[in-house]
């Protein structure tokens, strides 16, 4: 029940919406999110869209870690990742 | 969304082999606190292709194992009343109410009430619990709500719309930053790093986390469910220690937000109050639970059914015999116990909590045997 899915928004009907992943749509609940716009992804836990997946930011972290990986003297704690503190 | 690239052969190996130059000093133990994380661990075979000297262990990160036996009960106790249709995830049905060790009395879960003709229906999403009750308006529709922090912000959206009056909901959701400082403070664990459950981050952000590395100078980084998340997070944690350092990191930074959903996150706080609640196999943990705020007790079950008597039923939590109170708390791991995967314990016929649901330690090791 804990599992979470990238979705495809291919439907907005106020709160309520229609999520597509891999040629399965399901019914999603959007009161979470703001402006929400189709095409956009989420991901959808239980039925509810919880949070935007942020495409740009997927790219980015793997090619930090492209980078990363391919260095011989590598810091990984500040190539790889927001570090907060 | 290109996601493929999470799942790169050659960048998977690329990270193994930095993971295994990390020079530390001395044998390191990760835990992490969610059923997809162990999912992910055993689908892609991680443990199997991580050094010896870096073990990774799942915590309590299962709502449905330590979903408390009383709180099942009572579900029982109102699924079983006049014109009432008890909704709830379909792991819940099978797991044990309390357990007695006699062997006459054959232990009750929401699925015996069902033959003993309680209306419980099996859902995906509190959604459909909603549209249950506006279906049935003579009927009382309860949903009996289990899940972290994940699951309850959905849940608290649709109370925050005004559902139908006769739409209630038994919650019995719990949180997950106590249960991580908890094991902390117990002796005989060694925790030398945590990874934190990509999902419920994403709904309540790195902040409730801060105190891991402020207080108790443990590594934390967020991770995602993909091979290369799950090992960059990995790495990350082992670069920390062995420059004796101890951050909040986020490595899921395509879904997880510093501040987290802030939609959600007052959604929640305007629906939910934090209670100590019950953990089953673990005890009692402060501001651990939700509960409704009084202004939304209409639709709280257990004001509705009045059920604050009926928490005290005698039996174990946990049958003497079987050890997910020690695999919860990443004291063990499932073929330790002696009767996992045999015929008193498997996924069609589960002795303990951990091997009914699809997030439970047990059920995933058998799952994935022989690759976890
Ligand atoms: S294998 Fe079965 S009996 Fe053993 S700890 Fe897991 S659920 Fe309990």
């Amino acid at each position: 029940m804990c599992l979470a899915v990238p979705m495809k928004v291919i439907e907005i009907n106020g709160s309520l919406g229609m999520g597509e992943v891999g040629g399965v749509k399901r019914e999603i609940n959007l009161m979470l999110l703001s402006d929400i716009k189709i095409g956009e992804y989420v991901i959808v836990h239980a039925g509810s869209a919880i949070q935007k997946l942020d495409e740009a930011e997927a790219e980015k972290t793997l090619s930090l870690l492209r980078e990363m990986v391919e260095k011989t003297n590598y810091f990984p704690s500040e190539l790889l990742c927001m570090n907060y503190q | 969304m290109g996601l493929e690239g999470y799942r790169d052969a050659e960048l998977t190996e690329k990270i193994v082999k930095l993971i295994s130059k990390v020079d530390l000093p001395h044998k390191i133990k990760i835990m992490h606190v969610c059923g997809t994380h162990e999912n992910s661990i055993g689908r892609f075979g991680i443990r199997s292709i991580l050094p010896e000297h870096i073990e990774l262990v799942a915590g309590p990160g299962c709502p449905v194992c330590v979903c408390p036996a009383s709180d099942i009960d009572i579900a029982i106790e109102i699924a079983l009343q006049e014109e009432v249709i008890l909704a709830t995830f379909g792991d819940m049905i099978r797991v044990p109410a309390k357990i007695n060790t006699d062997k006459d009395k054959p232990n009750s879960s929401l699925q015996t009430a069902k033959s003993r003709g309680a209306d419980v229906k099996i859902i995906y999403s509190p959604l459909d619990a909603l549209k249950l009750a506006e279906k049935n308006p003579d009927k009382r529709v309860v949903f009996f709500s289990v899940g972290f922090e994940t699951t309850a912000a959905g849940v608290a959206s649709i109370l925050y719309n005004n559902p139908p009056p006769n739409f209630s909901i038994l919650s019995s959701h719990r949180l997950i930053p106590p249960p991580m400082e908890l094991l902390l403070g117990i002796g005989d664990i060694q925790i030398d790093g945590f990874m934190l459950p990509g999902h419920v981050t994403t709904v309540i952000g790195m902040n409730p986390f801060k105190i891991f590395p402020e207080a108790y100078l443990m590594p934390t980084v967020a991770a995602g469910f993909e091979p290369v998340d799950i090992l960059s997070a990995i790495l990350n944690i082992a670069e920390q220690i062995k420059e004796e350092k101890a951050s909040l990191v986020n490595q899921y930074t395509r879904a997880v937000k510093e501040d987290g959903n802030q939609k959600a996150i007052s959604i929640m706080n305007d629906v939910f109050e934090e209670v100590s609640a019950y953990w089953r196999g673990i005890g009692r943990i402060p501001r651990s639970g939700l509960k409704l705020k009084e202004k939304y007790s209409k639709w709280d079950a257990n004001r509705v059914f009045d059920t604050a008597h009926k928490s005290l039923c005698a039996g174990f939590d946990i049958h003497p015999s079987c050890s997910c109170h020690l695999i919860m708390a990443g004291k063990i791991y499932p073929p330790d116990c002696t009767l996992f995967s045999k015929k008193i314990c498997n996924p069609d016929n589960p002795f303990g909590p951990c091997m009914v649901s699809i997030d439970g330690t047990c059920r995933i090791w058998h799952r994935y045997e022989g690759k976890t």
